[in-house]
């Protein structure tokens, strides 16, 4: 595919590992916040081309391990009704609530579909005008615009069979989060590049100011992602708290004005639990009062419904670095990549499922 | 991992990947009791009966939906049992054919199956020569399920089964990977997609004979299919203790599936085949096969892709085309599109 | 977070008063919609997520960064054969 191919050249990999190598001189942690970098970092095996002074730590960015346990609890509720048709992303359908997941509801007879957009939803909605179609809107800003969109068209063709559960979450207030830890040891940020193509990039000098640390807005492939980690390096050495852009192709500093207008009139502010971290305060989104009447928590009344997540959980000083997952009590134990209790056991390449399975390699 | 997750049956047990196997060793293992196969259970088992070896596989089919892009369910209910067997080295012979069929299912659409089974059991060389038909309610099926028992008879001097794989052994592929689950992917449901790309469904036990002909002690073969190469490569290392090492920029992944795979958030790894096979052979022998492979029509692009080793048994590790390493893990159940 | 892939617009209609374009991403082609890149037109690229375009590709940025990397090892090359 033209724009991925080139961008995982090996030899001009080489070339940008080479100068990596050549800009460290002392040790650096810094963390990319986004599932998806993570996903490639392990995919492509970057992190063991990195010198050994480097520490990437894998970030809270894979919306769906983000996803509370609450609003999970929720899903499952609406999904089990008999006049609904639940309709979610593909990797939300695996990730367990208290008690099962969506896969578990539709082997109970629930009518649970995977859909790729949010507009299929909908799709689903105006062809079956005697069922209740709920699309489960999760995601962070990347994801909002299509959701947003979405429950606009919606009102727009007056399908009243349409409601949204949603439970968007927002990087700033989640980078801000894990600066505020005392203990801390995230040096420098990687920003999520796909986040910045729809937000810009102007939410973050003011972090990188107050907290003193680097920004760089980063891309997907692999030279995208030694790009990012070049210029953060560079920046550290310097001992410059600035933020850069290394996906001009795809980020322009004023973000998409088009989605974000829409996102202002669709969606507000709230404050958002990510599982296992805990509460964190503005770093969501929920819809507006000129939408409620697609809110599907209102529609279904389950916004009484009330799930604390586990106690024992501590992915947030896991993610922070501050923990090595096996240090956990709860791991292995009560917590396994089948029964998660928190976001980095949900996705597989979190810190703590990724250690669990190359324990049990070799133990085994 | 236990079975301990879902009270009830859920999606991802028949998706061939851990659940499955879980399945079996969790609950019908123990349920047969001491009426169970002895040692490996496989896709295909070989029983000696009156001095012969014959090759004894079932498959059963539920493809959605049932005509997709380069095939049907009728193809892949022949070719599939047909290469079950055809991976113990077997010559197929005999097919039977069970039918489970829904209230109102068209008889035209019945038909076109029938034909499509018939059409592949003659380009296979092997007889449907017995068969059952079943009819449920409207509401407890979904349209037709087919399911195919097999049988074939093994040749002197060949043993090939997972246990055989050996550190040292090279890993063939017999093509390019991943057309099958792509083109069935693009006519599902919610996730409709343009593409070109065709089923590969095809019967393998030529490409198998005229391997064997070489004379080469073949080790291992596999049909890559739920689960994908991931699947049936770490069955093999667990079933024999070794570890398979991956070269990334040998996969023959062609551009198409590639981009289907980019498009979704899935592994080409992952991307059921229905007409590749994995071959484990030693070494030595290794460049004489794919010769004999290149020259069939199913193995034009045969290539190597990996080596067996004695490190990290029981595991998939593949070399990046960054020159890191990343491990294969076995797929957990139904392949699923990613947002993240 | 957020697979994003960038795809080559084939053509554009309205479809319920939103532009949708058929999209080539190498030979699969999917239905996008372009309500948030209002100038893209026929044979132009956008980074498209869940079934959005979500910003407009900046093809001339994207030769720009790939120079970029060409030319990183070869200077350090050339420093190095200065004695």
């Amino acid at each position: 595919m033209k724009y991925l191919d080139e961008f995982s050249d090996p030899d001009l990999a080489a070339r940008l590992i080479d100068q990596i190598h050549a800009v460290t001189t002392r040790p650096w942690a810094m963390m990319e916040v986004c599932g998806g970098q993570t996903h490639s970092i392990i995919r492509h095996g970057i992190d063991q081309l990195l010198p050994d002074d480097v520490e990437m730590i894998h970030g809270p960015g894979c919306p769906v391990c983000v996803t509370p346990l609450e609003v999970i609890d929720k899903a499952l509720a609406i999904a089990a009704r008999p006049e609904v048709i639940f309709c979610s992303f593909g990797d939300m359908l695996r990730v367990p609530g208290s008690g099962q997941d969506l896969f578990g509801v539709k082997s109970a007879g629930g009518d649970v579909r995977v859909v790729y957009s949010p507009m299929d939803a909908l799709k689903l909605a105006r062809q079956n005008p005697d069922r209740q179609v709920v699309f489960f809107g999760i995601g962070f800003e990347t994801t909002a615009p299509a959701n947003a969109m979405t429950v606009h068209q919606a009102r727009r063709l007056g399908v009243t069979n349409f409601s949204l559960l949603v439970s968007h979450v927002l990087v700033p207030p989640a980078i801000a989060a894990i600066m505020e830890s005392p203990r801390c040891r995230v040096q420098a940020f990687l920003a999520a590049g796909h986040v910045c193509s729809v937000m810009g990039t102007r939410e973050y000098p003011p972090l990188a100011h107050k907290y003193g640390v680097p920004i760089v807005v980063t891309g997907f492939e692999p030279l995208d992602i030694l790009e990012g980690i070049r210029q953060t390096i560079t920046l550290l050495e310097q001992g410059r708290a600035e933020v850069r852009n290394a996906y001009p192709r795809a980020v322009r500093d004023e973000g998409n004005p088009a989605a974000m207008a829409m996102l202002r009139d669709v969606f507000e502010v709230t404050d958002r639990t990510w599982r296992g971290i805990g509460e964190i305060p503005g770093s969501g989104w929920r819809l507006s009062s000129r939408y409620r009447e697609f809110d599907a928590e209102l529609r279904f009344d389950v916004g009484g419904l009330r799930t604390a997540e586990s106690p024992l959980c501590r992915s947030g000083e896991v993610l922070q670095g501050l923990l090595k997952p096996h240090e956990c009590a709860a791991f292995g134990k009560q917590c396994t990549p089948r029964t998660p209790l928190g976001a980095t056991m949900v996705s597989s390449e979190g810190a703590c499922a990724a250690y669990y399975a190359y324990r049990l390699v070799t133990h085994s | 991992m236990p079975l301990r997750d879902t009270p009830a049956i859920v999606l991802g047990h028949g998706g061939g990947g851990a659940m499955s196997a879980e399945l079996v060793r969790h609950l019908f293992l123990p349920g047969y009791g001491s009426a169970g196969a002895p040692g490996e259970l496989g896709d295909c088992a070989v029983l000696e009966i009156g001095g012969t070896r014959l090759a004894f596989s079932t498959d059963g089919f539920v493809v959605k939906p049932m005509f997709f892009p380069g095939g049907s369910i009728g193809d892949l209910a022949v070719n599939g049992t047909v290469n079950d067997l055809a991976m113990s080295g077997a010559t197929p012979l005999h097919l039977s054919a069970a039918f489970i069929l829904q209230e109102g299912t068209a008889l035209a659409e019945l038909g076109r199956i029938a034909e499509a089974m018939g059409a592949a059991a003659r380009a296979a060389g092997v007889r449907l020569v017995t068969g059952d038909t079943k009819v449920v309610d409207n509401g407890s099926g979904d349209g037709v399920y087919v399911t195919t028992a097999g049988i074939g008879v093994v040749p002197e001097g060949v043993d090939i089964r997972p246990g055989r794989a050996a550190p040292g052994d090279a890993i063939l592929i017999s093509g390019d990977l991943g057309a099958h689950g792509v083109a069935v992917l693009s006519c599902r449901e919610g996730l409709t997609f343009g593409t070109e790309v065709r089923s590969d469904t095809a019967p393998l036990h030529g490409l198998v004979a005229a391997m064997l002909a070489t004379g080469a002690d073949v080790h291992v073969l596999r049909d890559p299919t739920r689960g994908g190469v991931a699947a049936a490569l770490n069955e093999i290392a667990k079933a024999a203790g070794v570890g398979v090492e991956l070269t990334e920029r040998d996969l023959p992944v062609p551009g198409e599936v590639a981009d289907a795979c980019n498009l979704l958030g899935l592994d080409p790894l992952q991307v059921a085949n229905e007409g590749k096979l994995v071959a484990f052979v030693p070494e030595p022998h290794a460049e004489q096969v794919l010769e004999a492979m290149r020259a069939h029509a199913y193995g034009k692009g045969a290539r190597k892709i990996g080596t067996c080793v004695p490190d990290h048994p029981g595991m998939v590790v593949a070399r990046t085309a960054l020159g890191g390493t990343r491990v294969i893990s076995m797929p957990i159940g139904e392949q699923l599109p990613r947002i993240c | 977070m957020c697979l994003a892939v960038p795809g080559r617009v084939l053509s554009i209609a309205d479809a319920d008063g939103v532009p949708m374009a058929e999209v080539d991403f190498g030979g699969v082609r999917k239905e996008v919609c372009l309500q948030y890149v209002p100038g893209v037109g026929v044979g132009e690229y956008v980074i498209v997520h869940v079934g959005f375009a979500i910003q407009q590709l900046d093809e001339e940025s994207a030769r720009q960064t790939l120079a970029n990397f060409e030319r990183l090892g070869i200077l350090e090359e050339e420093f190095r054969e200065i004695p």
